[in-house]
């Protein structure tokens, strides 16, 4: 018999209680899976975010909105490759408001941001179409929209010349993301033409949101960063500018606790499981003390006997995790579906890399001592039963 | 029969302290299930209640009509005027009808041990009526604002959760600066914004003489349906009219829901765990066990007061799992401050509230999962094959 098989046989001595203790631990680890890309999603978030753009808002708080004059002031400012104002929209679409509508000049949303991709003719469509608008791909897939389709869409704050709320545009474009994560962005985001906008709304259309300003070199950031925030300084519309990552953490920080929660949950599943699997390898290796003495009479060694035991308890872990990791990943599909633009979970390598750390962690913390109580075991006192 | 029954569980309760590592793990296990269920539920009913408390039904809110929110809203003074004339709205103690134009500016603070990040927080700018609207709104620390001077009002929630707002201290707005006056309590969501005179945060504020919405006391709540009649019919407005307390308990929907999701399947995963320990620990006992059981068997006792005593051991170690995990939830997260958005875009400071319903459902959960957790290795107990179980070591 290989080791390989004689751990796999220890582990299986008796049937029900490995069952049910891998059942446990997979249950665990689809709770793990879940809730630490929950977490991700509260902690880190925007790592895909470069540093190559920066985000000027009112000091106050970025629903303020800024002049538009700031536009080719910043325009002058030299490093800055190319400057985008964009102004929320509040848009609503049958009754959805997890939509992110922004008005925008299209040329300068071009520009800036390279990572949206689509038909160089649907960006000279979104150009020359003053009612046009463009879907980000996942959302146009959701609604099933094509280019060409009339979108009503409601504004809960912008009413147009005439006082109603209601607004159509001629969807011109979908665009998709560079990559993965830029793709996911896509699911609630529409631009609309600010020329426009500002044209047919009753007010805010002399206004812009944020401007976002793409530099020539990510070094200079912080300084053009700095030179922009004192040039506003003290006059009526104080800016605060950031890197756009900055922003986007600041965004997903404003949940606020909901992540310290969460760590907190994992915190007490971890701990609940850390002791039901501990008890299992302890009263295995009880009832086994008899056999471990019958090896080591056999010429086995103290370490090797050691080894058994972190072995089988690794192989509890491994199985249980893989599997409730497995599990998760599929589960995390599904709650992404069906929460939206707004929770953007997903259980991808991070979390499984966080997953393997906890298996082997959670491996060594319960069979660590049951397999220094099997080491130190006296053949003599074993056998004897004592 | 009975006593048969009592003498066995008697039997089995007092020899869990020979066996508490095993026991634990039940304990332990269903401690963890229920202090995680009963604080994510008491976390979604402290927003609940905190956002639910700041309405009155015999309050109304007139905003822009389609905008749904204070924030999305505005219109102009002559507007507010007409509103505040409307059918319906009861005097104030000054004789004219109470009414109070508002506005709202959202301003960045930073939490307590953040220096990158800011938090949307709501000043509001008020009238005098705003103070008569919410009776439930005491300054418990320094004074009123003085109209005309920048001077200004925090939430006692805003002092909780955010730096820099403490009394005396200068908050720098839209390059003016603020002076904390006063710190007011209201037991509820107004305890997340910072107020301050209506005129001197429309002019620092470029507001001209427009307001986001107007607040109205009304003569009773029927007097709803009359004041949205007649603003409605107006042409000079485009309005809607919703009562208080129906306006805040809408912002909690979407928040309560979520949690509530979160703590489903975060219960079940963890129930399903804990069942999974508890049948475990379950067939141990009884196997470890399995001579005793025989030997009661062979001097008269029955295959029915076996199954009960497992199934009541199961079910005690479960209550008292819960008990201990309905306590760390108290003792944790009982009245603990935290905040975070809610629907206007800012940030509402809400306390964790675990009530006594939640602690029961909670118990109620863990003696469900005992009970589940001890049926089959209870089964296997009463059906002991006397003779063999005699027989093994």
């Amino acid at each position: 018999m290989t080791k390989t098989g004689f751990v796999i046989a220890n582990l299986f001595h008796k049937k029900t209680r490995t069952w049910l203790t891998l059942l446990s631990v997979v249950m665990a680890f689809v709770l793990f899976g879940l809730l630490q890309s929950l977490n991700l999603v509260f902690s880190a978030g925007a790592d895909f975010v470069g540093a190559t753009r920066l985000v000027t808002q009112s000091r106050v708080s970025f629903t303020q909105s800024l002049p538009m004059r700031m536009v080719p002031e910043m325009d002058a400012i030299p490093g800055v490759r190319s400057v985008m104002y964009q102004q929320w929209f509040g848009a609503v679409y049958q009754d959805n408001p997890q939509i992110f509508a922004f008005a925008v000049d299209p040329e300068r949303l071009h520009e800036t941001y390279p990572e949206w991709v689509m038909p160089e003719e649907h960006w000279n469509a979104f150009r020359d179409t003053r009612t046009g608008m463009i879907a980000g791909k996942l959302l146009a897939d959701q609604y099933g929209w094509k280019v060409g389709d009339r979108i009503p869409v409601q504004s809960n704050i912008f009413p147009q010349k005439n006082n109603s709320k209601d607004w159509e545009f001629e969807l011109v474009g979908i665009f998709d993301g560079q990559d993965e994560q830029w793709r996911r962005q896509t699911a609630g985001s529409i631009y609309i033409n600010h020329a426009y906008f500002a044209e047919a709304a009753l007010f805010g259309g002399g206004m812009a949101g944020i401007f976002v300003l793409r530099l020539e070199d990510p070094e200079m950031a912080e300084s053009i960063a700095a030179l922009v925030d004192e040039r506003y300084l003290n006059s009526s519309d104080e800016t605060k500018t950031q890197t756009e990552k900055d922003f986007q953490v600041g965004f997903i920080k404003q949940l606020g606790d909901i992540g310290m929660i969460v760590r907190w949950i994992l915190f007490a599943v971890f701990f609940t499981l850390l002791l039901v699997v501990g008890n299992t390898m302890a009263q295995s290796v009880r009832e086994r003390v008899p056999q471990f003495a019958v090896l080591k009479t056999l010429g086995f060694s103290d370490n090797s006997v050691l080894g058994f035991v972190l072995a089988e308890t690794l192989a509890l872990c491994l199985i249980g995790g893989v599997v409730g990791l497995g599990l998760a990943t599929a589960l995390g599909a599904v709650v992404a579906q069906a929460a939206g633009p707004m929770l953007p979970i997903a259980v991808d390598a991070r979390v499984w890399m966080a997953g393997v750390v906890a298996i082997f962690v959670l491996a060594l913390v319960v069979g660590l001592l049951p397999a220094l109580r099997a080491r130190r075991l006296k053949i003599i006192d074993a056998l004897a039963g004592r | 029969m009975l006593s048969q029954i009592i003498a066995i569980t008697g039997l089995n309760l007092r020899s869990i302290p020979q066996r508490w590592g095993p026991s634990l793990v039940i304990v332990i296990g269903l401690a963890g299930v229920v202090a995680v269920f009963t604080a994510l539920l008491a976390m979604a009913q402290g927003f609940q209640a905190t956002l639910k408390d700041a309405g009155r039904t015999d309050n109304a809110i007139v905003l822009r009509g389609g905008s749904g929110a204070e924030l999305n809203s505005g219109f102009g003074g002559d507007s507010a005027d007409l509103i505040k004339l409307g059918p319906g709205i009861r005097k104030g103690k000054d004789g004219r009808p109470l009414a109070a134009g508002e506005i709202i500016v959202i301003t960045e603070l930073f939490k307590k041990g953040e220096t990158v990040n800011g938090s949307n927080v709501t000043l509001r700018g008020v009238e005098a009526a705003s103070f008569e609207l919410r009776p439930q709104l005491e300054i418990i620390e320094g004074r009123m604002f003085k109209p005309g001077l920048r001077e200004i009002l925090v939430g006692v929630g805003v002092t909780r959760q955010f730096a820099g707002v403490e009394l005396g201290q200068v908050l720098r707005m839209r390059g003016s600066d603020w002076t904390v006056v006063g710190i007011f309590e209201a037991g509820d969501a107004n305890d997340s914004e910072m107020w301050a005179d209506l005129d001197t945060a429309r002019s620092a504020f470029n507001r001209g003489n427009g307001v986001s919405g107007v607040r109205v006391g009304l003569e009773s709540p029927e007097s709803l349906a009359v004041l949205e009649e007649a603003l409605t019919a107006d042409k000079r407005l485009t309005v809607e009219v919703l009562q208080e307390q129906a306006y805040y308990s809408a912002q909690t929907g979407q928040f309560r829901a979520m949690v509530s999701v979160l703590a489903g399947v975060v219960t079940l995963i963890m129930a399903l765990g804990a069942i999974f320990a508890a049948l475990n620990t379950m067939y141990a006992a009884v196997a470890t066990r399995s001579r005793e059981i025989a030997t009661l068997r062979a001097i008269g006792f029955g295959g029915f007061p076996v199954l009960v005593s497992v199934m009541i051991e199961a079910v005690v170690l479960a209550f008292l799992g819960g008990v201990v995990g309905a306590f760390i939830a108290w003792a944790l997260f009982d009245n603990l401050s935290v905040s975070t958005l809610g629907q206007s875009f800012t940030q509402v400071v809400f306390a964790f509230q675990v009530s006594l319903g939640l602690v029961m459902a909670g118990l109620v959960i863990a003696v469900v999962i005992g009970f589940i957790g001890g049926l089959l290795p209870a089964v296997r107990a009463a059906r002991l094959p006397v003779t063999t179980a005699l027989r093994t070591q």
